[in-house]
C-alpha cells in the first residue's frame, strides 16, 4: 500500500513541477481557453434573454475542448522521454501511475476552469438565480468525469496513428451523459427552474463506475503488448 | 459448410421477400398513422438486431479481457452464472413483479435475462481464443450497418407522424444515437490502432460502452422529465397481427444479420491469414538477406 | 400520399445501405484473395 501511495505522489509532485517549470502548455492553454470564450461571446447573444438557459451549455462545452487540448499533452510528454517504457518493467502499480495522472490533469483543467469562469460572469451578465453553492460540487464531479475517462482514453491513443484526434473521438461518446448532467445541472442552478439534485447524483454515479472501470482496465492497457 | 451459405442465402431473401409483403399488404393500415407505421416492420427489427449484435461484442470482449488470468475467468463465469440464477428466480418474487411494467410476462423477463449466461457460455464454446476478437470485429461491424439503419428509418418516421425529424427527449432514439457513436469510435480505434494492442483496448473501450448505455439512458430519462416534450402519440398493446408481422421481420433480418455476419468472420480471418502470410514472407526476406550478409531490413508496416 | 413518400424512402434507404455493406465486404474479399495469390506466386 505504501508503494501505492508513495508512486502516486512522487508521479503527480513530478508532473506538477514539470509543468510548472515548462509553462509553455499552461500559457497557451489559458490563451486558448480566453479565446474558446471569446468565440462563444460572439456566437451566441450575450443580451439575448434566453443567455442564461444556454450559457452552461456553453460553459461545459468551452471546458471541454479546453480538457482535450490539456490531456492531449500529458502523455506526450511521458512518450517523448520513452518513460511509459520505463513504467512498465518498472514494480510500481499500474494503478497509482493512472492515479496520479488523473489527479494532475484534473488539477491543470480546474485551473483552467476557474480562469474561465469569471470571464463567462463578466461577459454573459451572470447571476445566480438557484444555490450556487450545488454549482461546485457540480464542477468538481463533472471535471472529474471527463479526466479520469480522458486520461484512460489519452493512454488508449497513445499508439494509435492519429493520436490527437483519437482521444475526442473516443471520449466524447462516452462523455455524454456526464455532459447531460453536468450542462442539465449548471442551467438548473443558473436558471433555478428546477433542482440539480438528480444531476449531482448522476454525476456521482458516473464518476464512480467510471473510475472503478479505469482502475481496472488500465493496468491492461499498459501492458497490452 | 460452404455448402450451407448459398442454400441459407436463398431462404433468406424468400423470407424477407415474404416478410416484405406481410409489411406492405398483409398488415392492417394503422388507426392514427395510416400506411406510414410500415417503417415499424424495419425499424424496430434493425434495432433488435443491433442491439443483439453489440451485446455479444460485449460478452466476447469480456471474455477476451478476461481470459489472460485464470482468477479473472473464474469470476467472470462466476458473474454470468450468478445472473442466470438471478434473473430465473427474481422476476417471480413480489417486490421485483412488482417493478415490471405492465404488459410483460415475467417469464419473459426471466427469459431474457437468463439469455445473459447462455450467451456467454455459448460464445466461449463457440469461439475460443483469438475467435474471440474475429467475433468482437465482426458483430460491432455488422451492428454498426443496422444501427445505422435505425437511426436513418427512426427521423423518416418521426417526419410524418410528428411533424419534426428528431424529438431530444426520444429517448430510445437518443440512446440509439450514444450507442452508435461509441461503437464507430469503437471501429475507428480498431482502423487507427497497430495490431499487438488493438484487440486489448478494443475490447476495454467496448467495456466502457456497455457500462456507459445504462447511464445514458437514466440522464436522458430525467432529462425527459423536466423539460416539456412533443406529445408523442402510441404506447399500449400492439395489434396481435401487426405483432406477428414484426416478430416475422425480426426472423428474417436475424436470418440476414447471420449471413452478413458469417461472411464478414470469414472475411476477418482470411484478412489474418493474409497478414500471416505477409509476416511470414518479410521473415524469409529477412533470412535470405541476412545469408547474402545485407543488412536486416525491417518490413515497414 | 405524402407521408408514404417517407415509407418508401425508409425501405429503400435500408436496402441501399445493407447493399453497400455487402458490396464492400465482395470488394475486400476480392482483394484480399488477389493478395493471396500474389504471395503464394512470390515463393
Amino acid at each position: 500500500m505504501t508503494s501505492f501511495w508513495a508512486v502516486l505522489s512522487a508521479t503527480l509532485v513530478k508532473d506538477i513541477r514539470l509543468e510548472w517549470r515548462s509553462k509553455d502548455a499552461l500559457n497557451s492553454m489559458l490563451f486558448f481557453s480566453l479565446l474558446v470564450v471569446v468565440i462563444f461571446v460572439f456566437s451566441f447573444d450575450p443580451l439575448a434573454e434566453e443567455s442564461r438557459h444556454i450559457v452552461g451549455g456553453l460553459v461545459w462545452v468551452a471546458f471541454l475542448f479546453a480538457a482535450v487540448v490539456a490531456l492531449n499533452q500529458t502523455w506526450a510528454r511521458e512518450l517523448r522521454n520513452q518513460v511509459l517504457d520505463a513504467y512498465r518493467v518498472s514494480p510500481a502499480p499500474a494503478n497509482s501511475l493512472f492515479l496520479a495522472k488523473s489527479v494532475g490533469n484534473f488539477l491543470f483543467v480546474s485551473v483552467l476552469e476557474t480562469l474561465m469562469t469569471p470571464l463567462f460572469i463578466v461577459f454573459y451578465n451572470l447571476h445566480v438565480l438557484g444555490p450556487a453553492w450545488q454549482l461546485i460540487p457540480i464542477a468538481l464531479l463533472g471535471t472529474w468525469a471527463l479526466v479520469v475517462n480522458g486520461t484512460f482514453f489519452a493512454a488508449m491513443s497513445l499508439r494509435t496513428r492519429n493520436r490527437e484526434i483519437m482521444l475526442p473521438l473516443l471520449l466524447f461518446p462516452i462523455s455524454i451523459p456526464a455532459v447531460l448532467g453536468m450542462v442539465a445541472g449548471t442551467t438548473a442552478v443558473l436558471t433555478g427552474e428546477n433542482s440539480a439534485h438528480f444531476y449531482i447524483v448522476l454525476l456521482l454515479t458516473y464518476d464512480v463506475v467510471f473510475t472503478t472501470a479505469s482502475l481496472a482496465l488500465f493496468g491492461t492497457i499498459l501492458h497490452a503488448e | 459448410m460452404k455448402k450451407i451459405f448459398p442454400i441459407l442465402s436463398i431462404v433468406t431473401v424468400v423470407l424477407l421477400g415474404y416478410a416484405l409483403y406481410l409489411a406492405l399488404v398483409v398488415a392492417p393500415t394503422d388507426a392514427l398513422q395510416g400506411e406510414v407505421y410500415r417503417i415499424i416492420y424495419y425499424h424496430v427489427p434493425s434495432a433488435w438486431t443491433a442491439f443483439l449484435l453489440f451485446f455479444i461484442n460485449f460478452v466476447a470482449s469480456i471474455r477476451y479481457l478476461t481470459r489472460s488470468k485464470a482468477s479473472t475467468e473464474n469470476a467472470a463465469k462466476w458473474v454470468a452464472i450468478g445472473i442466470g440464477v438471478v434473473g430465473l428466480i427474481a422476476p417471480f418474487l413480489p417486490p421485483v413483479r412488482r417493478l415490471i411494467p405492465p404488459g410483460m410476462e415475467p417469464s419473459a423477463v426471466a427469459t431474457t435475462i437468463v439469455l445473459i449466461p447462455a450467451l456467454y457460455f455459448l460464445v466461449g464454446k463457440l469461439f475460443p481464443g483469438d475467435r474471440l476478437d474475429v467475433l468482437a470485429v465482426t458483430s460491432a461491424e455488422v451492428g454498426v450497418v443496422f444501427c445505422t439503419i435505425v437511426l436513418i428509418t427512426g427521423p423518416l418516421w418521426a417526419r410524418p407522424v410528428w411533424g419534426i425529424w428528431w424529438a431530444p427527449g426520444d429517448i430510445r432514439l437518443t440512446s440509439t444515437l450514444v450507442l452508435w457513436l461509441i461503437y464507430v469510435s469503437y471501429l475507428v480505434l480498431r482502423r487507427f490502432s497497430n495490431s499487438a494492442q488493438t484487440q486489448m483496448l478494443a475490447a476495454a473501450l467496448a467495456v466502457f460502452g456497455a457500462l456507459d448505455v445504462p447511464l445514458v439512458y437514466l440522464s436522458i430519462w430525467f432529462f425527459r422529465t423536466q423539460h416539456p416534450q412533443p406529445v408523442i402519440g402510441g404506447g399500449g398493446s400492439m395489434d396481435p397481427r401487426m405483432l406477428h408481422v414484426l416478430l416475422f421481420s425480426w426472423g428474417a433480418f436475424l436470418l440476414f444479420g447471420f449471413l452478413v455476419c458469417w461472411s464478414r468472420f470469414r472475411l476477418e480471418l482470411l484478412k489474418r491469414e493474409v497478414e500471416q502470410a505477409h509476416a511470414m514472407e518479410s521473415l524469409a526476406g529477412a533470412e535470405d538477406s541476412e545469408k547474402a550478409s545485407l543488412p536486416l531490413s525491417r518490413s515497414s508496416r | 400520399m405524402n407521408a408514404v413518400k417517407f415509407l418508401f424512402a425508409a425501405y429503400l434507404a435500408t436496402w441501399a445501405i445493407h447493399l453497400f455493406y455487402i458490396g464492400t465486404l465482395v470488394r475486400r474479399f476480392s482483394r484480399l484473395r488477389q493478395q493471396l495469390r500474389e504471395l503464394g506466386k512470390g515463393k
